[in-house]
């Protein structure tokens, strides 16, 4: 490997050496920070994704030392080789700027905006994506392409409104289980991520598709509806997992002791990180759905967020909680009138733990005395 | 020391006069001044009798709206306790199940909403993060109370009265009646 030919490729005016064979995303990448073209597509762990999404565009200005000839057109990044004394514009091209936000506008055109119901709202790239480089407003005149949700088996829900068709999850199963049961039905404005009548998903793996998913179209029936993903606050967790292929290192998404949602760890990409055994850390089903308790995880501490990130909001870092001034001060003696929140306040009841449903929560599950 | 303005005084310590000491003089002048305000214009209201009316950007106490058909319009976003700068607002989703169409506008709503008037700063941040338009701040002072556990507005003291149902209740809530 180590006589592999290193290429000389210059993202931004930074230039940077990679191995022959590097897409232009991976070598931006590797500088990191604003340089790395967005993805909604391509997932680096999943074999053959990328290529369909088209927000990784970049102007490649100079094709090589041999061919300085500019490419003619944007190329997809995820997809595109690097040349040694490539030159590519990213940010700093105000035509790849345009040709993004003329794709966010393509991707949003049939997305229903329902954010505040959604469930990956705080963590969907796509919202990332329309802020950064998304127009206000949009020429779209028609009636938006609407389908009725989908239960693909009791634990994953998948919005099909909401869907981009990044291909993604179809590969995970593909590349994941043993056999895979869904896939796009249909074509062009028709298509939908869909199982042969309505199969379920049983796969071990199979929860794997909710962490890929860029958008909010799979998510997690056992979290849905449960709570805002910016209230919980995700602590890194581990557990000896009997399933030989997962690898038990998860995030758990907390609230005061309860454990509302299971993710796999990600990298600041969005992509699952890679385990402590280097292998990709996807974790199985059991983890994912039926560990709901703290006593199931071994602790390891808080997940660094990014401070930009609406997840970090709330968090207070390296806060060290004041005593209880009052018995020092009354020599001793407790408070005589202490005010307990639960008689006052209707919100999180001790005898409803709305974690350990498996469904989202019903109104049947408040009027409960 | 210089002098911050040109109003300061030094203070006079001259021994006083006897029209001076028996300050009848200066009670005087002090009554004067007493007397003169009786003919002035008040400045204060009687207040619980008597009411200013407010300015239009006023903010008090927050309602809970409702849409045309009386089904409530907060889906539990959560934007407007991430808005709160008291952190007084908390909320509890839950999942609209078949049946409850008439009652809830979209398929997930506010199961539990309440808001912690006594964290509250009115600062109207909830207002203008909603995007269903569901929170509002009204015309209505905050009541005093003696104890503190009258502060926790739960979602029946927040909702306004459905439109369909209650549209008398709703017009004298309005001012209309």
């Amino acid at each position: 490997m180590s006589e592999q030919p290193l290429f000389k490729v210059t993202i931004d005016n930074i230039t940077i050496e990679v191995p022959a064979g590097t897409t232009i995303l991976q070598a931006a990448r590797k500088i990191g920070g604003e340089v790395a073209p967005p993805a909604m597509c391509y997932y680096s762990k999943l074999q053959g994704s990328g290529g369909k999404c088209r927000t990784c565009l970049v102007e490649v200005s100079k094709g090589s030392e041999k061919d300085p000839r500019p490419m003619p057109k944007l190329v997809a990044s995820c997809r595109t080789t690097v040349m040694d004394g490539m030159e590519v514009k990213n940010i700093t091209s105000p035509k790849v700027q345009d040709a993004r936000a003329g794709v966010v506008e393509f991707l949003l055109l049939n997305h229903p905006l329902d954010c505040p119901i959604c469930d990956q709202a705080g963590e969907c790239h796509l919202q990332d994506l329309s802020y950064e480089h998304g127009k206000e407003g949009t020429r779209f005149e028609f009636q938006k392409r609407t389908f009725h949700k989908v239960d693909l088996g009791d634990k994953i829900q998948l919005h099909m409104t909401r869907c981009i068709l990044c291909y993604r999850c179809v590969f995970t199963a593909d590349q994941l289980t043993k056999e895979r049961e869904h896939g796009v039905l249909d074509r062009g404005d028709h298509a939908q991520i869909a199982t042969f009548i309505q199969k379920n998903l049983q796969n071990d793996f199979i929860g794997n598709v909710i962490d890929v998913c860029p958008v909010g179209a799979l998510t997690d029936k056992t979290f849905r509806f449960k709570n805002r993903v910016w209230f919980t606050k995700p602590v890194d967790a581990h557990r000896n997992c009997s399933n030989p292929d997962c690898c038990g290192e998860v995030q758990l998404w907390m609230r005061g002791d309860e454990v509302f949602r299971v993710t796999a760890r990600k990298d600041e990409w969005g992509e699952i990180k890679e385990a402590s055994n280097g292998k990709t850390g996807w974790i199985c089903n059991e983890c994912r759905f039926e560990k709901k308790d703290v006593k199931d995880w071994v602790i390891e501490g808080p997940t660094k967020v990014n401070r930009h990130s609406v997840i970090s909001q709330g968090h207070y870092v390296g806060v060290t909680k004041p005593n209880e001034t009052f018995s020092a001060v009354m020599k001793g003696r407790d408070p005589k009138l202490l005010m307990d929140i639960h008689s006052v306040s209707e919100v999180n009841k001790p005898n409803i733990e709305l974690s350990l449903l498996d469904r989202p929560a019903h109104s049947t599950d408040f009027n409960q005395s | 020391m210089q002098a911050l303005t040109n109003r300061a005084k030094s203070v006079d310590r001259k021994p006083m006069t006897f029209l001076e000491s028996i300050y009848l003089w200066n009670i005087f002048k002090g009554m004067l001044i007493t007397f003169r305000h009786i003919f002035k214009k008040q400045p204060t209201i009687h207040y619980p009798e008597q009411k200013r009316p407010f300015s239009p950007v006023f903010r008090g106490l927050h309602v809970l709206n409702r849409d045309e058909e009386g089904r409530e319009r907060c889906t539990a976003c959560g934007l407007c306790a991430v808005a709160c700068p008291a952190e007084a607002i908390t909320m509890e989703a839950a999942e609209r199940v078949p049946g409850e169409e008439n009652l809830y506008r979209e398929e997930k709503y506010a199961a539990r909403y309440e808001i912690n008037m006594l964290r509250c700063i009115f600062c109207g941040l909830c207002e203008e993060a909603c995007p269903k338009d569901a929170i509002y701040l009204s015309e209505t002072f905050a009541p005093a109370n003696f104890t503190r556990t009258g502060f926790i507005y739960g979602k029946t003291d927040l909702l306004i009265p459905n439109p369909k149902t209650e549209a008398a209740d709703l017009a004298k809530a309005k001012g209309e009646l």
